[in-house]
């Protein structure tokens, strides 16, 4: 058994070690180079639903359809690395800002809401930011003087709350829902575009059988506040998270107002969270109480941890491998939590760091196991 | 917002809420015996409550007292009650070890940061609560009726049923117990002494790998005798019961006093109550929220919890 | 490889099915709708035994021209709902579903299937909101919770003789519907009423305000997940009130986790017909190909399955021309006379509203609700 173990841990060390190969001779490539390399991947992405990889397609279901789902869950990934990845704020309640974000982008926007306006689609979206990221402020005011392991708690309480509270308010219809939730504009697809497969001339962009829109939407969306999250991640505000990250009390000390930070990145947190949860239900038209779990909450921090909490790229595998991961291999669905679980497990105890880890918190923990005490 | 209904059954509330509050308050002895010594919330307890539900029906029925049968005498009743009890505490208790062995103990040996403790344990919860789901078909199981609750008295208007009084009694009983064991035993002192610090105690001669072992033990031998309590009460259970009664265990431990086993029972009890006041008053489904909402408060303005920490101290 | 490529891209191109007429009219599909995995799993599953009995007698029947039965399951789930909907659109053979079998997954469901002109006949879902979202080619084959809850509340009222009721709904929008409709009906007789929450194991106090209320008589309307231990922990603690549930309880499992003794005497309506009293050899025959007795909603699954596949027989081998099959459709099934409405509701001279009660631990049909 423990051969075997070893074995496999040798086998991930030279997988490791291939990984930071690969990344330094990324870094040694000339910039042009890199852009270029960019680039022709974020063609293949939006290229994805025309092409049809055999082994790739999920066979049951609609491929776009679970390519949208992936792109909204890096979305939420992206968020929710910013809250546990970059300020080191364990967040379990992440699925409350989703719902905020869904629920005033339907309440404000469809017809059939308790609510008697009718925004469009392009109205609600901001709005839904941000009410979002007021209630991040909201939650975090009080609750982020506490430590660590209460914050979770208190957010997973958080999350809880705001499902229990649109299940049985009537401004958001309980359980009964509100259909008819905005898309976006009524265009239709240009003539230039037919080139490309399953698109049709004249047919709707944002339909509800060709979602080719609604992926390519979020896609870019994706990119955006990736890209985003990345200048911030290198500027004052990311190296302020930083140090609170590694010893919150050195950091006050220096002079890092270590509250405003930390409510920064719950904002910006329930920001990005709001926003995904708007665009996944303006495809979804239809939202209730059914969807805001809390272990739905709970599998996002899964694969935040096991991506790569830090690592942006990390975190989209993560939240890659939870979105496609059931949709292609539908039998297992009903296994998919325990799966997950016991992931969790093997994941901390071999590689914390998770399967495409931040430089910096590999050496963190390297770091945390020379100082083990010998037990 | 109902409060004349609240005013006019108060008693009977406050009877309720201390039956749910007992139940509340041995779960949560668990979390805040391992919080106490290990700073770590342990989500797999409330698994390790689920599963002494389902050991409970396993020996029930294995004793001849499966579905559709009758109750027993009620030297019958007690005698099932007390085998469950030693049954179900074994494997809590069994569970909540192999939890420590497989998930804890490795991130122990290398030091991880507290966040990658709380990863795995929340892991370590999942799994087992789909495991569970997995094996059960995530049906609920039922089991007959063992107690029949008889009023057996009138206190401020409230009628009191056996039920009520059993669950009380020996959720007091068990405390008594623990709290005996771990403030005049040798052990017992042993697990204050790692509480208050590990390396001093290790040099003291305190085994800390078996003190840590026996806390494990104990907080899930403790669950599973609240989760006969619960079959008694509720008389189903399914693969997701632990969920919900675990986060209500753990905010009364956090409520009380995190590490402090009086914290614990105060805590459990009167989230009890606060509970059945607050449904009185907003309404049934609104009972969570209210649980949650104590919890903010009380952590807003006394974090330490209303006892304070205190299992390393030399008052427990 | 190019093969799949190409007709993958071809089958993409054709999601306006309606109007493809195919060459050879012996490939057609129908969908089951519906979760075959998940808590929920039961109903999906008689739905599906129940078509699926269908097909294959039909296709014993008409050997050389085979319908397929395709099965998408969306474990009650409306967020996988979605991407099924949109896969089904896509195929273009498939023409019409037995399904969505909840109201959860069908608001979602229904906009698209109907939109790109799919049947829809669905054996189970009785939200009565389905058939005024105006989907097109939705069609019911069976009553909804509008006549569900009346006649529930008339059976209490005029055969049970009630005369204080404690109306309680689980705040889903099926038990909530029903509760709400109850309530209606039954009016002044209605003097309490009470939420309880999902998956709530524990009903000391809501027991108790029962008792203290002196009502005669419960409504449930919700699911048996959580009246089975509401109806245990009642009749423990000497509740004698009797016991009412919409069709979300009626399921053995209810009987086994409420205890046979609770459970004793308990009313249970359906929109649905008892499988014994379906006509024909129904009964008999799902029992040979299954291996168990037909259960809730097998027996209109079987009739919803045999409306489309009679229309594909009659040549109507498109979506539109199935439609309009449908729409225009009469005749008897084994459950009751078939007519649709405009709305895609069935003829309200065909809904029964059945009740049930449980006896010696059994479920057994007793008569058709009062329509007045």
């Amino acid at each position: 058994m423990n051969a075997l173990l070893e074995s496999a841990r040798r086998a991930d060390e030279r997988r490791a070690k291939a990984a930071i190969g690969i990344r330094d001779r990324w870094s040694s490539l000339p910039r042009p180079w890199r852009i270029a390399v960019l680039i022709a991947f974020i063609a293949l992405l939006y290229s994805l639903p025309g092409l049809d990889i055999p082994l790739i397609t999920t066979p049951d279901t609609d491929f776009t359809s679970v390519l949208f789902l992936c792109a909204v869950y890096v979305l939420v990934a992206v968020g929710l690395n910013v809250v546990i990845g970059l300020a080191g704020l364990l967040d379990l309640g992440y699925i409350g800002f989703y719902a905020v974000g869904a629920y005033t982008v339907a309440i404000l926007g469809s017809p059939n809401s308790p609510v008697v306006v009718k925004y469009p689609w392009i109205v609600c979206v901001p709005i839904a930011i941000a009410v979002a990221m007021l209630s991040g402020v909201i939650l975090g005011w009080p609750t982020l003087r506490l430590r660590g392991d209460y914050l979770a708690i208190v957010t997973l309480g958080f999350g809880e709350i705001i499902r229990v509270f649109a299940l049985n308010s009537d401004i958001t219809n309980g359980n009964r829902g509100i259909n008819a939730v905005p898309t976006p504009s009524e265009a239709d697809w240009p003539s230039w575009m037919t080139w490309f497969p399953t698109i049709h001339e004249g047919r709707p962009v944002f339909s509800v059988s060709s979602v080719i829109g609604f992926y390519w939407l979020a896609l870019t969306v994706v990119i955006i506040c990736m890209l985003g999250v990345r200048r911030l991640e290198r500027s004052r505000v990311g190296r302020s998270w930083l140090a609170i990250r590694e010893d919150e009390e050195a950091a006050e000390l220096m002079g890092v107002p270590t509250f405003k930070y930390k409510l920064w990145a719950f904002a910006i947190g329930a920001a990005l969270g709001g926003l995904s949860g708007a665009l996944f239900f303006s495809k979804q038209t239809f939202i209730n109480a059914q969807g805001f779990d809390l272990f739905t909450s709970i599998l996002w921090v899964a694969a935040v941890v096991i991506g790569g909490a830090g690592n942006q790229l990390g975190v989209a595998v993560g939240a890659i491998l939870l979105a496609y991961l059931p949709e292609r291999f539908r039998e297992f669905t009903d296994y998919r939590l325990l799966i997950f679980g016991v992931a969790l497990i093997v994941m901390t105890i071999f590689r914390p760091q998770g399967l495409l880890p931040s430089r910096r918190r590999t050496v963190e923990l390297e770091d945390r196991a020379k100082e083990a005490p010998v037990a | 917002m109902n409060f004349q209904f609240v005013l006019d059954n108060l008693a009977a509330l406050t009877v309720t809420g201390l039956t749910q509050g007992s139940i509340y308050a041995l779960v949560a002895l668990g979390y805040t015996l391992v919080y106490g010594v290990l700073r770590l919330i342990n989500f797999a307890h409330s698994e390790v409550f689920m599963i002494g539900t389902f050991t409970t029906t396993i020996i029930w029925a294995a004793l001849g007292f499966g579905v559709g049968a009758a109750a027993p005498s009620t030297l019958g009743v007690l005698g099932l009650i007390l085998a469950a009890v030693l049954a179900a505490g074994a494997a809590s208790g069994a569970t909540a070890l192999v939890v420590e062995r497989v998930a804890y103990r490795p991130l122990r040996k290398r030091n991880a940061p507290p966040l990658i403790f709380l990863i795995s344990a929340i892991g370590a919860s999942v799994a087992l609560m789909e495991a569970a789901g997995a094996i059960t078909n995530r049906q609920p199981r039922g089991m007959p009726s063992l107690v029949f609750p008889k009023v057996q008295f009138s206190i401020f208007g409230a009628d009191v049923t056996n039920l009520q009084l059993g669950i009380i009694f020996s959720a007091l009983l068990m405390w008594v117990g623990l709290d005996t064991f771990i403030n005049r035993s040798r052990l017992g002192r042993g697990v204050r002494a790692v509480a208050q610090n590990p390396e001093v105690a290790a040099l003291m001669g305190v085994n800390k790998d078996r003190v840590i072992m026996l806390i494990f033990i104990l907080g899930g031998a403790m669950a599973g005798a609240a989760s006969v309590l619960y079959d008694v009460k509720v008389g189903l259970t399914t693969y997701s019961v632990g969920f919900l009664i675990g986060i209500k265990a753990f905010t009364a431990a956090v409520l009380g006093g995190i590490g402090n086993l009086r914290g614990a029972l105060l805590g459990g009890l009167l989230l009890g109550v606060v509970e059945n006041y607050g449904a009185g008053v907003f309404g049934n489904q609104w009972m969570d929220v209210v649980a949650f909402l104590v919890l903010v408060v009380v952590l807003l303005f006394r974090p330490n919890g209303l006892l304070g920490e205190s299992l390393g101290r030399a008052r427990a | 490889m190019v093969g799949l490529l190409v007709g993958a891209a071809a089958c993409a191109k054709d999601d306006d099915g309606g109007d493809t007429t195919s060459a050879s009219s012996c490939d057609s599909k129908i969908a089951f709708f519906g979760a075959l995995t998940g808590g929920n799993a039961q109903l999906g599953i008689n739905i599906r035994d129940g078509a699926k009995l269908a097909v294959d007698e039909y296709n014993k029947a008409n050997a050389n021209c085979k319908v397929t039965l395709v099965e998408k399951d969306s474990a009650g789930d409306p967020a996988q709902a979605s991407g099924l909907a949109t896969s089904v659109v896509q195929d273009a053979k498939i023409l019409g579903t037995v399904g969505p079998a909840f109201s959860g997954e069908s608001k979602v469901a229904n906009p698209i299937l109907s939109k790109e002109g799919v049947v829809i006949i669905t054996p189970s879902a009785t939200n009565p909101a389905l058939s005024k979202q105006g989907d097109k080619t939705f069609h019911r084959a069976l009553g909804n919770d509008a006549s569900q809850g009346p006649g529930a509340a008339l059976y209490m009222k005029n055969v049970m003789k009630v005369q204080k009721t404690y109306v309680i709904d689980d705040a889903s929008e099926y038990g909530k519907g029903l509760a709400d409709q109850v309530k209606t009906t039954l009016a002044a007789g209605v003097i309490g009423s009470g939420v309880v929450k999902e998956q709530q194991t524990d009903f000391g106090t809501l027991v108790q305000e029962i008792n203290k209320s002196g009502a005669d008589s419960i409504f449930w309307g919700g699911y048996l997940r959580e009246a089975a231990p509401f109806l245990k922990q009642f009749r423990e603690a000497g509740g004698k009130a009797k016991f009412v549930a919409g069709d979300g309880v009626k399921d053995p499992k209810f009987v086994e986790g409420a205890g046979a003794t609770a459970a004793e005497g308990a009313i249970l309506t359906c929109p649905c017909v008892p499988p014994e009293k379906a006509g024909g050899t129904f009964a008999a025959d799902y029992k040979t190909a299954t291996g168990h007795e037909a259960s809730t909603y097998s027996a209109e699954a079987f009739d919803a399955a045999n409306i489309l596949l009679q229309g594909i027989k009659a040549g109507n081998t498109t979506r539109e021309k199935l439609e309009t099959f449908v729409d225009g459709y009469t005749g008897e099934g084994v459950t009751t006379k078939f007519k649709f409405q405009a709305d895609g509701d069935i003829d309200p001279s065909a809904v029964a509203v059945w009740a049930y009660t449980v006896k010696g631990g059994q479920i057994v049909a007793l008569e058709r609700t009062p329509t007045s």
